[in-house]
């Protein structure tokens, strides 16, 4: 497998304090990365520089081979894609929030696509309609991430998309992701706190006060 | 809003029933003092800023009069059209200074009022509504110049809190792959809807609630009511146009400030 992303000494400072240290590493297509460390360590903001919506104060971040920066932001966060830590919904039905991605693309909206994925994640076709207020936390999360996939990226950053969420939830949000990775063939870096997550992990790397911490191989899983 | 237009067209009119003498002045700035007195019983603090503002209005006013005056005698188009630009540039300054930061407002402000205040100029006077001399385009111009000013200061403040309020929405929606103006489009409409609220409001009280500007200037000033009624009328159809498309302008403009060339949000 070819790489897909590679880091090299990228750093990020804000308001004169530094998050991010001369971070390096490459991920391979069809990888499956965890992240994970303590609150506050720049997980979140190592991820929204590989997404773009922030630009590393050094460093470079390539992306299939050539800077992130030299690609169109818009078309490059459709194949980066980042979803957030506590998603947002939009507008009032989850309908909504599923016509997002086709309307961003001046697409018609396809509903078996969407109700497909929501029964994949244990929604039903009905729930589509259903007001975003009435969802739980857990439910919010697969409708977000949902909303990231209906057109596949071709690298998924998963923000602590388990934190918070019942049992039922996290196993529901795990086989999705599991399975946009082996089946879908997505490579992921999923950002998380969850020992289970950590445990499994085929690849794991700790970020500590903005520095990454590669893993010896013996700790290396 | 309109009130400070109160006097509007007044020139062409019958002024026999107007006679402000200088000494009435003086004894109507007795009501300065009520203002004061409150001020001051209910510990307001405000004193300072009353006396500085009532004397600020008369020397304004004083010297306004005075150009004016010179300007209706002169009767010139390129002065007339020079004191047009004098107000827009005002208009445009001061919509800037209620933009709280955001970036390259004056410029935003100046092409969305200069653009929206000539056009319903244009218009009106294309029509025959008003005639292009300096004692009717000079005050309509400060009205519509004035309401763009307004519309665009709120539009303007209702675009940074809106991208303060729903700052992890747009990340979101950038990060989903919508572009600037996709991941905008609520607070875009949002903001020109709000810029535009209160000229609609005022306008459909507009003769129930209040009497306005326009119309209790030519009545003060002995004009049939009826006939007043046309001119208000007229300015009515004005200020919509104006607010709207000068909001619009503003906004559309405005909103890109908020994003870097990046398409990454700066502001919040």
């Amino acid at each position: 497998m070819g790489t897909i992303l590679q880091l090299d000494h990228v750093s990020y400072t804000a308001d004169k304090s530094q998050i991010l240290s001369d971070i390096s590493f490459s991920v391979a297509e069809q990888e499956y990365l965890t992240i994970s460390g303590p609150s506050g360590s720049g997980k979140s903001t190592l991820l929204r520089v590989i997404s773009s919506l922030i630009t590393q104060t050094s460093g470079t971040v390539n992306f299939k081979g050539k800077s992130s920066l030299d690609y169109d932001p818009t078309e490059y966060r459709r194949h980066v894609s980042y979803c957030f830590q506590q998603p947002q919904l939009f507008g009032n039905t989850v309908k909504d929030n599923l016509t997002f991605p086709f309307e961003i693309r001046n697409q018609p909206f396809d509903q078996k696509k969407a109700t497909d994925s929501l029964q994949y994640v244990g929604l039903s076709a009905g729930d589509l309609d259903k007001n975003i207020n009435a969802l739980s936390g857990g439910e919010k999360q697969r409708v977000a991430l949902i909303r990231n996939v209906l057109f596949p990226p071709d690298i998924l950053l998963a923000d602590e998309v388990t934190a918070g969420l019942d049992d039922t939830s996290k196993e529901i949000v795990h086989k999705l992701l599991k399975h946009l990775n082996q089946d879908r063939k997505m490579t992921l870096i999923s950002v998380t706190h969850d020992d289970s997550e950590i445990r499994d992990a085929a690849k794991l790397y700790n970020i500590v006060a903005g520095k990454l911490e590669v893993p010896t191989n013996d700790q290396q899983q | 809003m309109i009130n400070s237009n109160n006097f509007i067209l007044m020139g062409a009119m019958n002024t026999k029933n107007l006679q402000v003498s200088p000494f009435s002045l003086v004894l109507a700035a007795s009501l300065v003092l009520v203002a004061v007195l409150i001020s001051q019983w209910q510990k307001l603090g405000l004193t300072k800023d009353l006396l500085v503002a009532a004397i600020r209005a008369v020397i304004q006013l004083t010297i306004v009069g005075f150009i004016l005056k010179y300007i209706f005698r002169i009767n010139n188009a390129w002065l007339t059209g020079l004191m047009i630009l004098f107000i827009i540039f005002n208009a445009a300054y001061n919509a800037h200074k209620r933009a709280a930061g955001i970036p390259k407002s004056f410029p935003i402000s100046l092409i969305a009022i200069f653009t929206a205040t000539i056009l319903s100029l244009v218009i009106l006077v294309v029509t025959g509504a008003v005639k292009f001399i300096p004692s009717q385009t000079i005050p309509i111009t400060g009205m519509i110049a004035g309401q763009a000013m307004v519309a665009d200061g709120l539009a303007y403040r209702s675009l940074n809190s809106s991208f303060h309020d729903r700052r992890e929405q747009v990340l979101e929606k950038l990060a989903l792959g919508a572009n600037v103006k996709q991941a905008s489009e609520g607070i875009i409409r949002d903001s020109i809807k709000n810029g535009m609220a209160p000229s609609i409001d005022s306008v459909k009280t507009m003769g129930i609630v209040n009497l306005p500007g326009m119309m209790s200037g030519l009545m003060f000033a002995g004009v049939d009511p009826l006939q007043a009624v046309e001119y208000q009328i007229m300015t009515v159809f004005m200020i919509l146009a104006t607010t709207s498309l000068s909001a619009f302008i503003a906004v559309y403009l405005a909103y890109k400030q908020f994003y870097n060339d990046r398409d990454q949000l700066v502001r919040d």
